[in-house]
């Protein structure tokens, strides 16, 4: 199950027949093995990964990291739970260190992100402070190089 | 006017460029091209290898090492042969650092062969054995082995080629270009063969760690092939360090020993930084080793049921990184379909020839590759067959 899950997690997109083929199982335990991985919560879902930069300019993501006090008895996921539902908040991480939550949002410019904070997130009873750090560029994301594809180096000798 | 031609030895202008050079050259010229071509790892060498490569030049070890190469790398040689293939080899005189495996084919060649000794090389094959053996003085004997047989060679077609002059057969499993490997069972019956004679096996194992169903088995580990076997190795494979340039021969003392002259004349020694480098990747790189070899074969896998289902068809190949398909239901030649492959799909395979006559009739096509370029290339194959129909 180790090997599709790393398959999986590397490209969504190869077929169930693709899967059966490189792990020497029928299509049939592929398909199963997927749905039972789905059931469990194990394959949380199937996202491309875009360079939104090349289509779209005005597409921006934050770090925001966020001290909070934690409730008696719901300590922080209560808070992580209300950040986690709005529409503009991508993820939502517990974090060991020098503050409590690490968040990142998207939005359309650094005014829709900063009005975001300022008016959603910072006046909520447990938030502390924030520190919001705007993305200027990705290089790497998810293990894919941004930009343009990297070239095959390799040249051609005679073996 | 110097006329070159009249100058220039006779014997090396006799031996030709090797056929996938030629082919690369036209598709280096052409944009955007999907390669299949490459023989060597997509894969980086694995950093503690790279860093331990640095940090010997940071340390300034710049120098020459002993001929042979450095004792310690030579020891660990020794180990890895032990605990991956359950060889014995002494470190000090039996194991020899090279540049490459290549290094290690020639000069053994060229301590064995007396002028107009034969040597007997199987096809289809790694390009540089025949023009080796030619230049060393010997005759080459083709051994064709057919995909019917999986491209092992069989104890009859190995006697067949044997003669009073045989002085070396070039054993190269697991195999480039076929993928073929051959088993204990199907070594056994050529070593009863060999066991009555003289003859010497060189046996090269570059591929050794790519070999998927079944651990690979060395022929100097049957009973009695020791003494007339040399194993010829390198890190260009199994540890993706093809542009290290690092390899190593093990055999005999009294064969090491005449192979370390030819070795120290042409070559002083290998690349220092390589040797230091490659200590690492004995010492610690089992596990990276291993995870390439899972990447290859799930890649392995996918190419083979890919042709297989467009028609193309092959056999298991269950070594190297190497798919052998046949193309002989296109109706038409090696050359020809790579040649139209490339022209129409931008896609580039080595025709079978390039590796011996008997490889007409099949393509090689390597998946060092990612699976999302070998899926890519895939369905340009497949379109490229839907036109020529």
């Amino acid at each position: 199950m180790e090997k599709l899950l790393k398959i999986l997690s590397e490209n969504a997109r190869i077929s169930n027949q693709q899967l059966a083929v490189m792990l020497n199982m029928s299509e049939a335990e592929v398909k199963a093995k997927i749905a039972e991985c789905e059931e469990a919560g194990i394959l949380q879902g199937y996202k491309a990964v875009v360079d939104w930069e090349k289509v779209d300019k005005e597409y921006l993501t934050a770090f925001i990291e966020i001290k909070v006090t934690p409730k008696r008895d719901w300590g922080f996921d209560e808070i992580a739970n209300m950040i986690a539902n709005f529409e503009e908040v991508e993820s939502v991480y517990l974090m060991s260190g020098g503050y409590d939550l690490f968040v990142t949002v998207s939005g359309r410019s650094f005014k829709d992100v900063a009005l975001f904070v300022a008016k959603r997130l910072s006046p909520m009873d447990s938030v502390l402070s924030t520190a919001t750090h705007f993305i200027l560029h990705k290089y790497k994301e998810k293990n894919i190089m941004m930009g343009t594809s990297p070239k095959d180096e390799r040249e051609v000798t005679t073996l | 006017m110097m006329d070159y031609k009249y100058i220039l030895s006779r014997k090396i202008q006799g031996i030709q460029f090797s056929g996938i050079r030629r082919f690369f050259d036209i598709a280096a010229e052409m944009e955007n091209v999907i390669s299949l071509g490459v023989g060597e790892p997509d894969f980086k060498t694995p950093w503690s290898i790279r860093e331990a490569g640095i940090r010997s030049l940071e340390n300034g070890k710049t120098w020459y090492t002993s001929n042979a190469g450095l004792a310690e790398l030579k020891k660990e040689i020794s180990f890895y042969l032990k605990r991956r293939f359950d060889l014995e080899y002494d470190a000090k005189h039996e194991v020899l650092v090279t540049v490459g495996g290549s290094e290690g084919i020639d000069a053994c060649i060229r301590s064995f062969v007396n002028p107009g000794d034969e040597v007997i090389v199987p096809e289809p094959s790694f390009v540089a054995y025949a023009p080796m053996a030619e230049l060393a003085g010997a005759a080459v004997v083709p051994l064709p082995t057919k995909v019917e047989n999986q491209f092992k060679i069989t104890a009859e077609e190995l006697k067949a080629v044997i003669t009073p002059k045989t002085k070396l057969l070039i054993f190269p499993y697991p195999n480039n270009p076929t993928g073929a490997v051959m088993t204990r069972e199907d070594m056994e019956p050529l070593a009863q063969v060999l066991r009555e004679t003289d003859i010497i096996v060189l046996s090269d194992e570059i591929y050794c760690e790519l070999a998927y169903g079944g651990q690979h088995v060395s022929m100097a580990s049957l009973p009695g092939m020791r003494e007339r076997t040399i194993v010829i190795n390198g890190f260009s494979k199994s540890f993706a360090m093809t542009g290290w340039r690092l390899g190593y021969a093990c055999g005999p003392a009294p064969v090491i020993l005449q192979m370390t002259k030819v070795h120290q004349y042409a070559i002083m020694c290998a690349p220092t930084t390589s040797q230091y480098a490659a200590i690492e990747a004995l010492r610690s790189c089992d596990d990276a080793v291993r995870k390439m070899r899972e990447e290859y074969d799930l890649r392995r896998r996918l190419l083979v049921h890919g042709l297989n289902e467009i028609g193309l068809t092959c056999f298991e190949p269950k070594g190297a990184f190497y798919v052998f398909p046949s193309i002989r239901s296109t109706g038409l030649s090696s050359e020809e379909f790579c040649e139209k492959l490339l022209y129409s799909q931008k896609v580039a395979v080595v025709p079978g020839p390039a590796f011996g006559k008997s490889g007409e009739g099949h393509v090689r096509i390597s998946y060092s590759y990612s699976i999302q370029h070998l899926m890519t290339a895939l369905d340009k194959i497949k379109d490229f067959l839907a036109e020529i129909k």
